[in-house]
Parts: C-alpha cells; structure tokens; sequence
C-alpha cells in the first residue's frame, strides 16, 4: 500500500509539483492502480528471462561519418527563450 | 453515396475513371468538415492552405498511392513547422522543426493532409477526454465518447472528415477507438512502421497504423507506411510488401482460435454475442475454430500499467521548459522553472503516469515492479507464439463495451479496463487489427478483433477482408 510520502517521493524524482489537494487524490488513485499491479507477483517467474523489445534485433550500428544535422536557427527555433545562438534558461546557481 | 462517405479505393477509382477531380474530392471532404466538425471536433489543427497546394501538384504525383486523397493525422506525429501538440498544452505552440517518418510517406504518395486530429495528452487514455483542449464526439452518437487515445482520428474517419487517418497504438490507442466508431482499424507488428518523429509515449509498445473505412483502404495505408527506415534503430529491415495481395475472400482451412479465459471475463454480452456470431460465420465459410487457453489477461493489464508509465516517466522528462514547448515564467531559478512548468503543462493523467513510472522504476522498487513486468512479458509473448505454432489467428472482441458516454467514468482503473483485450498485443508485439461486427441495442458500433503472428499482417487482412464480406454492414455509414 503506498501513502502520501510516496507519492510526494515520486513528485519530487519526477519534477512535479503537487498541491495539498492533488496529493490525497494521487495518493487514493495511484494506491488503487498499484494494488492492481501487485496481481503480477501471483505468477511465478523465477526462471524466466525479461523482455524488452518483442521483435528480433541486435545492436544496431551506422558507418561513422559526418551527416548534415538541422541548422541551428531551425533547432533554436521553437526555444522559449534564446540568445546568441544558445539556449537561454533561469539562472542554476544561486546568488 | 456522398463522396466524402467513399473509401480510399473507390476514391481512386473515380479519379482514374475521371469521374472525379482531386479538388473536387477536396472540396468534398473540406466541405464535409465545415459541415459537422462542430458537433465532433475530430481536428485540433486543420491545414487547409497545404491541402490546396498538394491538390494543385496533383499532376506531379498522380500515379503515387495515394494522389489526391484526403487523410487526417493523429496530432503526435511531427509535421514540420505544424503544429504538433500530443493535444497537451505542453507543446500547445509546438511546430516541429522536421517531418515524422510516416509524414515523408504520406507526402512521397500524394496523399492531402487535411489536418492533425485531437487525442487524449501525450496519447494517455482511452476516451480522448485527456486532451487539454477539448472532447471529440462519437459520430454515431454524440453524447457518447470516441474512444482514444486516437478518437480524434476515428471520429474523422467515422464522420467523413477525411478518407483515412494514421493512429498510432500503445495499449489499444488505434483499435479501441477503431471499434466505437465502427471503422476499421490496424496496430501492425512492433517495428513495421517507422516512429522516427512520433512523440514517444511507451517506446517499447507504441507503434503507428492506418484508421480507415474498410480492410481493403488498411492494405493500401500499409503499403504507403510500412518499411525499414534507418532514422528509427527498432525499426524491422525486411522486404518491401505489397499487402493487397492479402485481399482474397477465402478463410478455408485457416485456424483461429478463440481464448477461452478472454471470453470468460465478465463483460458487455451483447458484445460477446456479436462477435461470437461472428467467428460462427467464418466458421461457416470454412474456417477451423477452436478454444485455446491464455494467461488471464488481466496479468498482460498490470504489466502494462507497469511497462508503459516507467517508459513514460523517461520519455516525458524532456520536457522541462528549457528547448522547446511550455516554459512557466513564474520562476527565478531553474529548478523552480522545471516544477512550475511540468506543473502547468501536464493534465492530470499525464503526471499520475509519470508518477507510477518513476514510482515503478525508483530504488528498491525496480526490482519488485519494473523487472517484474518485463518477466511477465515474457510469459505473454511465449503464451501467444506456442498458440501460433498451431494456429493462423486469435480472434477477441476489441473492447468488453461499446462507447462509452462522454463524462461517465471518472476513476482511472475503470478506464484502464476498457483496454483488457487489446493491451496483450502491444506487449507480446503482435499485429493486430479491429473491424466492425456489428451494432448493440443503442446503434453503436462493435469491434472485433483478429491478432496474428508477428509480420502476419496479411494473414489479419485475409481474414479481416473475408469477414467484412460476409457481414455485409461495412456500408453503413453514422447519420450526422
């Protein structure tokens, strides 16, 4: 059963900010859905092997050579804030 | 029949014949759109300037697949310098800088892009009622959902809107609301279609696929977006297929067979009834139907629960306001500007998943969850390959209900449920496809659904194109 310091413990990995209100809700709501989930430790699989991609693959590799990428005023293109050819953002450290 | 209720081969067939002109077919479709997008509100962008502009070129694409006819695109594949906006107001303002793969398909073919279609955000949910900007109506019934997350595309499908939409599908995305709208829709086999440029939800599970008006338009859509395409590494290196092979009226010795424990979960039994009078009329026709056993697919259900938030919470963490999409000014420093802007641009559904996936994925916890519901998808995967030692399909409804009503479910385990029949496929990676079946006592559309082996996708079509045949109702049209 999960409780409110975890949910407020995933917010806080995720990035997400949630207010009084939303943390009862997503408590109830994502208890209920991990409750459901916890069915998978009815199946035994001690010696099975996970899967990840369903299809056959092996790494896939390409030659090692330059190609022509998306110029930089089209990547810069959709940024909120911007300035001399970079990407602006809030200050990191602080005063 | 109007022109906008035609498929993309009778389409065709008229502008061959010359009994139609592309601006005709497109004034048709436009005309069609002005007409009834306010009741459905399929489109959240419509692109009627490059509509008119791939009309006007149409005689340099006219012996290409699709030349001239109108498709609609699910608003998660990037269409370079449209609008993209996963109907999220994350990206609300969002024009992508290059085109999706499955786009340079449509474009290379002809095909006139009418516009992006509205889904549920970031393609989470199964009503389409997650878009945060506004709901599509189910043609058939307007107080009634289209089923998600590409109900936008079924709707418009359903409604005339356009010829044929893409989709894409994580956990039913494509076939559910396929099924509610009473249109015919295809999840191919994981790494058929490229998905270089589709916003990623589930990236082990997502996958692209034609929503269209009968099994013989799906053929054609496959061909037009199926093939190996170096920008997407899980994309499948084989053979150019041409998949109209595959439509040929004769199930005679196909095995199907029918999933016994699927079948005895509680749920609509006009549904149940429909499709099992359904399997009996190919039975008739000359297919061998047995019952096989499956794994409950209520364990496929929380493996997914499991798989596609953990894949989500990795896949979301882009946005954080810094490259592109929704920056929140309410900040001074940077960590401030994460959490306020994943706070305003995500809905409810998006961060509950994200929550559960970085819940799922977090120390202690791995193990317990993540690794857990890779195992069990193991156990499906291998539960779907020893039935297809033996038989050529499994059929299944698509969903245990018929549309729902617009508002009706408000917990989220409920509206998980509606995709208990479809979500094995995506985690076994098997192609899939959800015709029409037949109507429930209020006039809405049922789904049926035919799974093959991987790549078999022309097995699907065989039996999918024989059944439309035999039911006879792919003509009936919603009433707007």
């Amino acid at each position: 059963m999960i409780d409110k310091k975890d949910v407020e413990y995933a917010a806080n990995l995720a990035q997400l900010k949630l207010d009084e209100e939303e943390k009862e809700l997503y408590t109830e709501q994502i208890g209920k859905i991990i409750d459901y989930v916890d069915k998978l430790s009815e199946l035994d699989t001690d010696n099975v092997v996970p899967t990840a991609y369903t299809v056959p693959m092996k790494n896939v590799l390409r030659e090692d050579k330059v190609e022509d990428s998306l110029p930089r005023e089209k990547s810069l293109a959709n940024a909120p804030d911007k300035k001399d050819g970079h990407f602006r953002a809030p200050k990191i450290m602080s005063d | 029949m109007n022109i906008y209720d035609l498929t993309i081969h009778e389409l065709k067939d008229k502008l061959a014949e010359g009994e139609l002109t592309p601006a005709e077919i497109k004034d048709a479709f436009s005309n069609r759109i002005n007409e009834v997008e306010d009741k459905v509100k399929s489109y959240i962008t419509i692109t009627e300037e490059l509509a008119d502009e791939k009309v006007k070129d149409y005689e340099n694409n006219k012996d290409e697949i699709l030349a001239g006819i109108p498709i609609a695109v699910k608003d998660n594949m990037s269409t370079d310098g449209i609008e993209t906006s996963c109907g999220s107001k994350m990206l609300e303002n969002y024009k992508p800088p290059y085109n999706a793969a499955v786009i340079e398909c449509l474009n290379k073919a002809g095909a006139v892009i009418m516009g992006k279609t509205n889904m549920d955000e970031f393609a989470m949910g199964s009503s389409t009622e997650n878009s945060a900007f506004f709901n599509t109506h189910n043609p058939w019934n307007l107080k009634h959902a289209p089923g998600g997350s590409s109900g936008g595309s079924a709707a418009a499908v359903a409604a005339g809107e356009c010829a044929a939409a893409l989709g894409s599908d994580t956990g039913g995305s494509i076939r559910q609301p396929a099924s509610y709208c009473g249109v015919v829709g295809l999840k191919p086999t994981y790494g058929m279609v490229s998905r270089y440029g589709l916003v990623a939800f589930a990236s082990s599970l997502d996958q692209i696929g034609p929503i269209t008006k009968d099994v013989e338009d799906s053929a054609i859509m496959m061909n037009v977006i199926a093939g190996h395409d170096e920008k997407d590494s899980t994309s499948v290196k084989g053979k150019k297929e041409d998949f109209s092979k595959y439509l040929k009226n004769d199930v005679s010795g196909m095995k199907i067979g029918i999933p016994k424990e699927y079948f005895e979960l509680d749920f609509n039994e006009e549904v149940k009834q429909s499709v099992l009078a359904a399997v009996d009329k190919l039975k008739e026709a000359g297919a061998e139907v047995e019952t096989v056993h499956m794994t409950d697919a209520a364990y496929a259900l929380a493996a997914y629960y499991v798989i596609a938030p953990a894949e989500a919470s990795s896949n979301l963490a882009r946005y954080d306001g810094v490259r592109y999409g929704l920056r929140s000014e309410e900040a001074d420093d940077i960590s401030t500007m994460f959490t306020n802007t994943r706070h305003q641009g995500f809905g409810d559904e998006v961060k509950r998943r994200i929550m559960i996936g970085t819940y799922a994925l977090s120390s202690g916890y791995y193990d317990a969850y993540y690794l857990k519901a890779q195992k069990v998808r193991t156990l499906i995967k291998d539960d779907f390959d020893r039935i297809f030692n033996d038989f050529d399909l499994v059929i299944t409804p698509t969903a245990p209900n018929t549309a729902i009503e617009l508002g009706s479910k408000s917990d989220p385990l409920e509206m998980y449920y509606t995709d208990i029949f479809t979500v094995p496929i995506n985690i076994a990676g098997v192609p899939a496809i959800s015709i029409p079946c037949g109507f429930d006592s209020n006039n809405l559309p049922i789904g049926l659904q035919m799974i093959g082996p991987h790549f078999e996708e022309g097995k699907i079509i065989q039996a999918a194109y024989t059944l439309e045949k035999l039911l006879n109702i792919k003509d009936k049209r919603a009433e707007l």
